[in-house]
């Protein structure tokens, strides 16, 4: 569904992601893991078609995120790290204005709107201002705002970031139930949460591509999630220190850490 | 052009749920309800002097009239209001976009980029509308009690409603430069003063540079259409200074992608 070939993104001097490929089939959860400023937010920026990438390729459902980038929009459903509320706007009124800029048709605007309240629960705040709500609302209307025009890819950025515990579990379910048959992309730095969502994982570090797997093959060779984000974490800074840009950097995790 | 009249609504519910609307708007009519009475107040006592005189008041009395005495000056005055409230009108329309994070909805929505700059800008000119639609009760009150020229009045209307729609151009092209509200409002003030006196030292400089300089004064053009003349000249400076201003807009915004 997603195919993502040599993708390096430069702003002036600075490279914020370097040679990342990877790849999510059909209806897969994927888990985007690094630590802070490993290139994840700026991926999923290229993949959404909020910018270009300054190499590399992106295709989403076959249709190229540069060449074919209306196509591409309309198929994604994203929720970036804030979720693009409009303050000053009910929930409703919100919705509603999205599923128009999104395309939806003009038939099936009233209806998208009450099925993406109703999915992430937010019938009963329908008329408040989504500057009045608090963080886990807001979370839920950034996801009904990603969903409204029923879109088979979304990318959520972050999605259980500030959130409190009860919240976090919450937002979690309501993924899972989003899911169906949607392929997803995932960001966190959160561990567990990979484990209990995503069925596939690429670690992102420094810009890099440290390991990209299924989950039940990291189960089968029972290894546990941290202990492999650790490794893949430390190899890649290694390689920094050593100055080298080797293609071994975006290897899979299959030999041993040193 | 569904998807910029759908930006275009958003735009002016906008407006109306946050006070500025109501504050630009009070400011407007307070303003232009002072500025007409004090005309209209110094017609009635000037026809009166004029025709108390004995000698030389007919000739006076016939120079008087509501268009040039009251309507002229009238806009005049609501041109240069224009010049600082539009600032106020439009610093939020992208700069906002960018501090709420909802610029990235747009921009990675099946929109194009033009539908995003025509929406924001007949949302901005539908509010600006309305705001000189409400004065229109000045006119409709001389034409009730007075015999102004209908035709002058309405070219002078004209003539306001493109200042305004030149204006909202520019203040939407500052906004999309920056991403803080004050940036945008002051840069917008300036840039609209210096299109108002831009023509100040025309005629002491060279002839070539002068008319330039006159080319490009928006008072200039502005007191044609109060005058009750239609030029194409002043039409085409007009709609093109709109258009030049929406289409850097539109690189502006569009650069933004790749920054």
């Amino acid at each position: 569904m997603i195919e993502v070939r040599n993708l390096t993104k430069r702003y002036g001097e600075l490279t914020a992601i370097r040679d990342v490929s990877f790849s999510v089939a059909r209806g897969e959860i994927l888990g985007f893991l690094g630590p802070n400023g490993a290139g994840k937010t700026t991926t999923m920026r290229i993949l959404t078609g909020y910018m270009p990438a300054s190499a590399g390729t992106v295709t989403v459902d076959g249709f190229d995120v540069f060449e074919n980038s209306f196509e591409v929009r309309r198929r994604i459903g994203y929720l970036p790290e804030t979720p693009p509320l409009y303050t000053d706007m009910t929930v409703e009124g919100y919705l509603d204005f999205v599923a128009r800029i999104k395309g939806v048709a003009r038939m099936e605007i009233a209806g998208a709107t009450e099925r993406a309240m109703q999915t992430c629960g937010l019938l009963d705040v329908r008329h408040r201002l989504t500057g009045h709500l608090s963080k886990g609302y807001r979370q839920r209307v950034g996801l009904a705002q990603a969903l409204i025009h029923d879109p088979p890819v979304l990318v959520l950025d972050e999605p259980t970031i500030g959130l409190d515990p009860r919240q976090i579990i919450e937002i979690r379910k309501l993924i899972r139930t989003l899911a169906g048959d949607r392929t997803v992309i995932l960001s966190t730095h959160i561990l567990p949460e990979v484990s209990q969502i995503c069925e596939k994982v690429v670690i992102l570090s420094s810009g890099r591509i440290a390991l990209e797997e299924r989950m039940d093959s990291l189960l089968k060779k029972g290894v546990s999630l941290e202990d492999v984000f650790l490794q893949a974490i430390a190899r890649e800074e290694e390689h920094l220190e050593d100055g080298e840009s080797t293609p071994e950097a975006s290897a899979p995790a299959a030999e041993e850490a040193p | 052009m569904k998807n910029a009249l759908a930006i275009a609504a958003r735009e002016i519910r906008s407006y109306f749920v946050s006070p500025v609307a109501y504050v630009v708007l009070t400011g407007f009519l307070l303003l232009s309800g002072w500025f007409f009475f004090n005309l209209l107040a110094r017609f009635t006592y000037l026809l009166q002097i004029y025709s108390g005189l004995q000698r030389g008041g007919g000739q006076e009395l016939e120079r008087l009239n509501l268009n040039e005495f009251v309507i002229s000056p009238l806009l005049h005055n609501l041109s240069v209001v224009l010049v600082i409230l539009i600032p106020v009108i439009t610093m939020r329309s992208f700069a906002e976009e960018k501090r709420l994070g909802t610029f990235e909805l747009l921009l990675t929505s099946p929109l194009r980029v033009g539908e995003i700059v025509a929406g924001k800008f007949l949302g901005a000119l539908a509010f600006v509308t309305l705001m000189l639609a409400l004065t229109g009760i000045y006119p409709i009150l001389l034409v009730i009690y007075g015999n102004p020229e209908a035709g002058i009045m309405l070219s002078g209307y004209l003539g306001l409603f493109l200042v305004a729609a030149s204006f909202l151009s520019i203040g939407l092209l500052t906004s999309s430069l920056t991403e803080n509200q004050i940036i945008a409002a002051v840069s917008c003030l300036v840039a609209l003063l210096l299109l108002y006196v831009i023509n100040w030292p025309a005629d002491t400089s060279t002839p070539t540079i002068g008319a330039v300089l006159h080319y490009l004064s928006v008072t200039e053009h502005f007191s044609e259409f109060v005058k009750g003349v239609i030029d194409t000249r002043a039409l085409a400076y007009f709609l093109s200074v709109i258009a030049a201003a929406l289409f850097l807009t539109h690189r502006s915004v569009e650069s933004l992608r790749w920054r």
